[in-house]
């Protein structure tokens, strides 16, 4: 058959389709240098743009019990395997964390949201992704399975870089737990972007206790502002026991240069990434008095 | 040495068995492989939506799905969705409403649509941008297309006479 020559394919790969999580790991510690394929939206457009040239892809779509959901001990626990879509038409989820069903339709298109997943959005830690600044504004976690069996992993440990976090080579994400809204809590959220579906030029997932008309336990989870999801800790310090009014919401958008190391990206300067977050602040923060 | 995997999917209702690239993505497959050349190839990095077909009944981007991941699978692409009969209406009141030119977004477009309908029997007008905003037009300006998928919005008329 015969291909374009100026087109863009990927460079040849072994391809392995474990089914089970045993021989994944196998086939892991084996190949350090493997690609996890879940969903793909992420991975397969580096590798048809040839800017990964795994020598084995791992499809871990047969992979069995990555796509429950349940609710168990105040924790909401998520397969890694679920789609975008998945937890956008799940009940349970809007019950326990709805800013996750919220975010999800953020991300991408339908199309892409028809077989992105939740643990290869977090795995793949874009600094421009929804679910890694709602993870950390919920408080949540991360379940890993490897050679040395399961460990969990804060969602304020896991990120830490670019494209970087703490799975180890051999390892698989997988499932996703945060806790259950509790009462009182809400959640915000918003991103800029410029057109439906873009990659955000600037994102805040937001969580929080109302009570009386005060916020307490604000977490302010940014995205697409720094190299990795960021929350504003003295952002939301400067708003804890107050009312979310214009001028306390003006003073913690004064404190955001602190929290924030914004990177800037053609078309969006770092200047202008900050003053996003801070209009994202004051619409989000407005989510939240409603 | 192209590494190969054996697959075995159903397309368009027919059994197919065949053995792919492991590299080849499940749009280059359909197109060279089969000679379904109704989907379209454009960006190769899921953002055109040219490539747009349906795998287990879900809209997906073809370029973003490895041949070898639909083995076991049902793929339908717009060459067996419109010979069912199942895009019947969008495809006249596309007609109707001249919202396609060179047709290389078309199918994408119409598989999209109709999950959207189907998912949504009553889209607004901005509803319907949003959805069909991974599916690129270079002809049109998307009026028309628009206009086309809102004269099927149950309950209205559209709002173009």
């Amino acid at each position: 058959m015969k291909w374009g020559s100026r087109a863009l394919k990927p460079a040849p790969f072994d391809f392995v389709r474990p089914s089970s999580i045993a021989e994944a790991l196998s086939v892991l510690s084996e190949h350090p240098e493997a690609a996890v394929l879940a969903g793909g939206q992420s991975l397969v457009p580096m590798l048809n743009m040839r800017l990964v040239a795994p020598s084995h892809v791992v499809d871990i779509g047969a992979l069995p019990g990555l796509k429950d959901v349940s609710v168990a001990d105040g924790w909401l626990c998520m397969g890694a395997l679920l789609r975008h879509r998945d937890v956008a038409n799940s009940p349970i989820i809007a019950a326990a964390a709805p800013l996750l069903g919220q975010a999800v339709l953020h991300i991408g298109h339908p199309a892409i949201r028809n077989r992105g997943t939740i643990g290869g959005s977090l795995a793949m830690a874009d600094p421009a992704a929804e679910l890694p600044a709602c993870l950390l504004a919920l408080g949540g976690r991360v379940e890993i399975v490897g050679p040395a069996g399961r460990r969990r992993v804060d969602a304020v440990a896991f990120f830490t870089g670019a494209y970087e976090t703490a799975l180890q080579p051999g390892e698989l994400l997988s499932a996703v737990e945060v806790p259950v809204a509790a009462p009182g809590y809400r959640s915000g959220f918003g991103e800029l972007a410029r057109r439906h579906g873009d990659y955000a030029l600037a994102g805040l997932a937001a969580h929080g206790r109302i009570d009386d008309g005060r916020v307490f336990d604000l977490r302010l989870g940014f995205f697409a502002a720094g190299d990795r999801p960021t929350l504003a800790t003295a952002a939301a310090g400067r708003l804890e026991g107050k009312d979310l009014s214009a001028a306390n919401i003006a003073d913690a958008v004064a404190a955001l240069g602190q929290d924030i190391q914004p990177v800037g990206q053609p078309g969006c300067g770092a200047e202008t990434k900050l003053h996003h977050c801070g209009v994202l602040a004051k619409r989000v923060l407005g989510q939240l008095a409603a | 040495m192209e590494p190969m995997v054996d697959i075995q999917t159903m397309v368009n209702g027919t059994e197919v068995t065949a053995r792919v690239p492991a590299r080849q993505t499940l749009v280059d497959f359909l197109r060279y492989g089969l000679e379904l050349t109704g989907s379209h190839v454009g960006c190769e990095h899921g953002v055109c939506g040219a490539c747009t077909l349906r795998l287990d009944g879900d809209v997906v981007r073809g370029c973003l799905v490895l041949a070898a991941q639909a083995d076991g699978a049902r793929v339908e692409t717009i060459e067996g969705v419109s010979d069912a009969g199942e895009l019947a209406d969008l495809q006249a009141a596309f007609h109707a409403r001249n919202a396609l030119q060179c047709g290389f977004c078309t199918p994408g477009v119409l598989l999209t649509a109709q999950a959207l309908l189907e998912s949504n029997p009553a889209p607004s007008r901005a509803e319907i941008r949003a959805y069909l905003s991974g599916n690129y037009c270079r002809c049109t300006g998307y009026h028309a297309i628009v206009d086309a998928v809102e004269s099927l919005a149950v309950g209205g008329e559209g709002t173009v006479p």
